[in-house]
């Protein structure tokens, strides 16, 4: 007993100040990819190179449409390997309310060869200019969740089919590193005490019945977070014959976090996100 | 045939022993040994390598060749038969293949039964009455690729659950993008169990916990468990049948996703199946740096599981040690990788990321720090008379058990088992490090957690004896497409367990097939054994010592 206590007070606090300081993240971290549109001249080796099809290309017209999807890409960093205008950055606080926020467009005129000429135009990412966005609540209606559960948040874990990568970081949540419980947030064992699902994973088609029981067992007013880039949108897993494609092809989302997985910060980032207590910057 | 020497007493008496039934002998490498015979050999033959040369059955799967209709039933030309055979093998029509892959520790090398199953008589025998250890693994091929089971004592689906329409996912005519209809119905139909006082408790597959999904069906009398009915394959994604439709390099990211905790691990295997395919090694710099990613995979995973079985007996301040230390390393990795689990660091032909001196000496600082954080986390342990109370002679596995079971890994190694991939088939460098295999007989919580004890201290001291003298050149070697249908096998030994990828490859850098054998598939039977007689509330600390991937399992 004396020996448990002398080792906690020898230890000291360990907790990270986060959010009211950076993430600590190493600078060799993968997280949102860079594009230097302007720079860009040939997208397609980057496209062949994305093993999720976060980046994609379509050509047509005369001109060449390339899209940049945060709620698919795993960070791999395979596209900035293959083309120079493309640099990882370790930015991982990209959960977004809306999934339109997490795609990136580009125009260009198809130049000869399939090179790309001209950028035509850009729609970038809101993230892109606020990686870590604070964009005002929507709706009243989230307002009102916001009040309601802002204080104190009860939250049920849901693995719909994930590889247990998104269990890992969740778990750290609860270390004394993060220590999710000095918001007041709190992991419980049933969805009938939940305010907030935290869904992992693609959907299986195994998991579609239990995601909507448990989705059905929590009690109004309650949040959907949809955690990692299987969660987002499927992932490297897509839509298959066992895969739903995503937690919102079966119950609507509130709150996306990007990552494969997100690690703790961008986790507790998406999680304020969504009850609205990320500190004005 | 170049095979390695301690192989050739066993291929001798087997040859001699089976001698015109045996169709043909290659050995695509020397450790591994490919053998050709009709479905009726395998009871014999598996018989034999089993009691005779202690082969353990460590893989078994199907691979649907039908399109190579035509086409004798080996690469002869490449590899010629050992034996002479008394009638040359017909061109035989297209079939489905099964392959009974034998481990031979003493003599490091694998033996691989192949057996034709033809479309139009799709049954196969069933080993499981005399190796139970194969139970799972033959109901899955039946489930996948519709060949029906011959003398199976529990045929019923296993993969898929029961409200699954008739299909064959695994076989070629069936396309990756099937939509099925939305689950209705009954998943499972449950034994029952019955008699005076018994009750059933079922749990999951949404668990209490922060983990994977599964169903468990208690049956008990008052507090002991009588028996427990274990459902998976609720997170079953179509991964193997998604390798075949993806380019080999994507593949490396996708075998990253099969288990999160062994992202690296699996992700090494198929690598090296890759590269065992297309007759290319990994450089020893390379191999010394998936050696070290390895043992940082075990030292993060076993510290979490020892935190998480101080938990699961209400000792929750060994727990917020366990997971400090737990972070450090997963920051290391991220320094070392970019990645806190390790991703993106595999690649075809070595690893993506070489190594500063600045990561070296970080490598070599954690450690430092870890080695005496750790020793004191385990005397918090240790001293702990409660928390021994609750593990010693709690989920008992007993070695006999294990062995019919072929329990693998830390469970296999807590209960006599004494088998490691890194010690009898060395991969990566593990040649080049000298460690001990923690073996312990009583099978018990205890010892599982032992086991991970010194399995750290071992890992830590593997990553010093490779940090301090990492061979010097290149990082990755270019790895060329491998022709079509060759076939290799890969393996890893990971923090749970031994890791195989078996691949057969298609035509234009993709493949035809690649089986993923996670070490959970073979040991999760061996939960429902060990928690007989055990009480429910000790339930989550049997579970968590052996702490299974559904994920890997369910694919």
């Amino acid at each position: 007993m004396f020996d448990i206590i002398r080792k906690s007070l020898a230890t000291g606090i360990v907790t990270t100040d986060y959010p009211q300081t950076p993430a600590e993240v190493a600078s060799q971290a993968r997280g949102w990819p860079e594009i230097d549109f302007v720079k860009w001249r040939d997208a397609r080796p980057a496209v062949a190179a994305c093993p999720t099809g976060a980046l994609a290309c379509v050509d047509g017209g005369g001109t060449r449409t390339v899209k940049l999807d945060l709620a698919k890409c795993t960070f791999c960093g395979l596209c900035a390997e293959a083309d120079t205008a493309i640099r990882m950055t370790n930015a991982c606080e990209l959960a977004a309310r809306r999934k339109e926020d997490l795609l990136t467009t580009a125009r260009y005129a198809l130049g000869p060869a399939g090179a790309q000429g001209k950028l035509v135009a850009t729609q970038r990412s809101p993230l892109a200019t606020q990686p870590s966005n604070l964009d005002s609540i929507g709706t009243e209606l989230k307002a009102r969740i916001a009040k309601v559960l802002g204080r104190s948040l009860h939250i049920r874990e849901v693995d719909a089919g994930s590889c247990n990568g998104c269990e890992i970081e969740i778990v750290g949540l609860n270390s004394p590193v993060y220590d999710i419980e000095r918001f007041g947030i709190h992991f419980v064992a049933s969805p009938r005490h939940a305010d907030m699902l935290l869904v992992t994973g693609p959907v299986s088609r195994n998991m579609e019945l239990a995601l909507r029981k448990t989705y059905d067992a929590t009690p109004d007013p309650r949040l959907v977070v949809a955690v990692g880039a299987c969660g987002c949108s499927g992932g490297i897993f897509g839509q298959n014959y066992a895969s739903l494609g995503g937690v919102d092809k079966v119950i609507p989302v509130d709150v996306y976090i990007p990552g494969c997985p997100p690690n703790p910060h961008a986790l507790l980032h998406g999680i304020l996100m969504a009850i609205g207590r990320l500190p004005e910057k | 045939m170049n095979i390695l020497p301690e192989l050739q007493p066993a291929l001798a008496d087997l040859t001699e022993r089976f001698e015109g039934r045996i169709e043909a002998v290659h050995a695509p490498r020397p450790n591994e040994v490919y053998f050709h015979a009709q479905m009726e050999l395998v009871p014999g033959f598996c018989a034999q390598l089993y009691k005779k040369w202690n082969g353990r059955l460590v893989s078994l799967f199907a691979d649907d060749a039908r399109a190579f209709a035509g086409q004798p039933s080996h690469p002869s030309e490449e590899h010629p038969p050992l034996a002479p055979r008394t009638t040359p093998p017909a061109p035989i029509p297209g079939a489905f293949h099964i392959y009974y892959v034998f481990a031979l520790d003493a003599a490091h090398g694998f033996f691989i039964l192949r057996v034709p199953v033809s479309p139009a008589q799709p049954e196969f025998i069933s080993l499981t009455n005399a190796l139970p250890a194969v139970n799972w693994q033959e109901r899955e091929i039946q489930d996948m690729f519709g060949l029906k089971l011959e003398g199976h004592p529990n045929p019923r689906r296993c993969a898929l659950h029961d409200d699954w329409p008739e299909v064959c996912p695994l076989r070629k005519d069936f396309d990756l993008h099937t939509v099925l209809p939305p689950f209705t119905g009954e998943r499972h139909k449950f034994r029952e169990v019955e008699g005076e006082g018994v009750f059933q408790v079922p749990v999951g597959p949404v668990h209490a916990g922060i983990i994977e999904p599964g169903h468990f069906l208690f049956s008990v009398a008052g507090e002991p468990v009588l028996y427990l009915q274990i459902r998976l394959f609720y997170t079953h994604k179509g991964t193997e049948k998604l390798f075949e439709n993806m380019p080999v390099t994507h593949g490396v990211r996708l075998a990253e996703s099969i288990s999160g905790d062994s992202s690296f691990a699996h992700a090494t295997a198929f690598c090296h199946a890759v590269e065992r395919a297309a007759n290319v090694e990994a450089p020893p710099r390379a191999r010394a740096l998936r050696t070290v990613c390895l043992e940082l995979e075990r030292v993060y995973n076993h510290i979490a599981d020892i935190g998480a079985i101080a938990t699961d007996v209400a000792f929750v301040v060994a727990n917020a040690n366990a997971m400090r230390l737990k972070e450090r390393v997963l920051r290391l990795n991220e320094q070392l990788t970019g990645h806190r689990l390790l991703r993106g660091m595999a690649a075809l032909g070595g690893v993506r990321f070489d190594w500063g001196a600045g990561q070296i000496e970080a490598i070599r600082q954690c450690v430092a720090w870890l080695r005496p954080e750790f020793e004191s986390l385990v005397r918090l342990i240790r001293e702990s008379s409660s928390t021994r109370d609750r593990l010693e002679t709690t989920g008992i596995l007993k070695p006999q058990t294990a062995r019919d079971l072929g329990v693998v890994g830390v469970a296999g190694r807590a209960s006599g088992i004494d088998h490691d991939l890194r010690r009898d088939f060395p991969h990566a460098a593990y040649d080049r490090v000298s460690f001990t295999v923690p073996v312990y007989q009583e099978g018990d919580v205890l010892r599982r957690l032992q086991v991970r004890i010194d399995e750290v201290q071992g890992a830590l001291s593997i990553i010093e004896q490779m940090a301090v003298n990492l061979p010097a050149g290149p990082t990755r070697v270019n790895v060329p497409t491998p022709p079509a249908n060759r076939v290799a096998l890969g393996y890893v030994e990971g923090w749970r367990g031994e890791i195989f990828h078996w691949i057969r490859t298609a035509a234009d850098g993709r493949l035809a097939r690649c089986k993923i054998k996670d070490p959970s598939l073979q040991n999760w039977p061996a939960l429902s054994e060990a928690i007989l007689g055990n009480i429910i509330p000790d339930f989550p600390v049997v579970n968590k010592s052996f702490n299974l991937s559904y994920s890997g399992t369910d694919r």
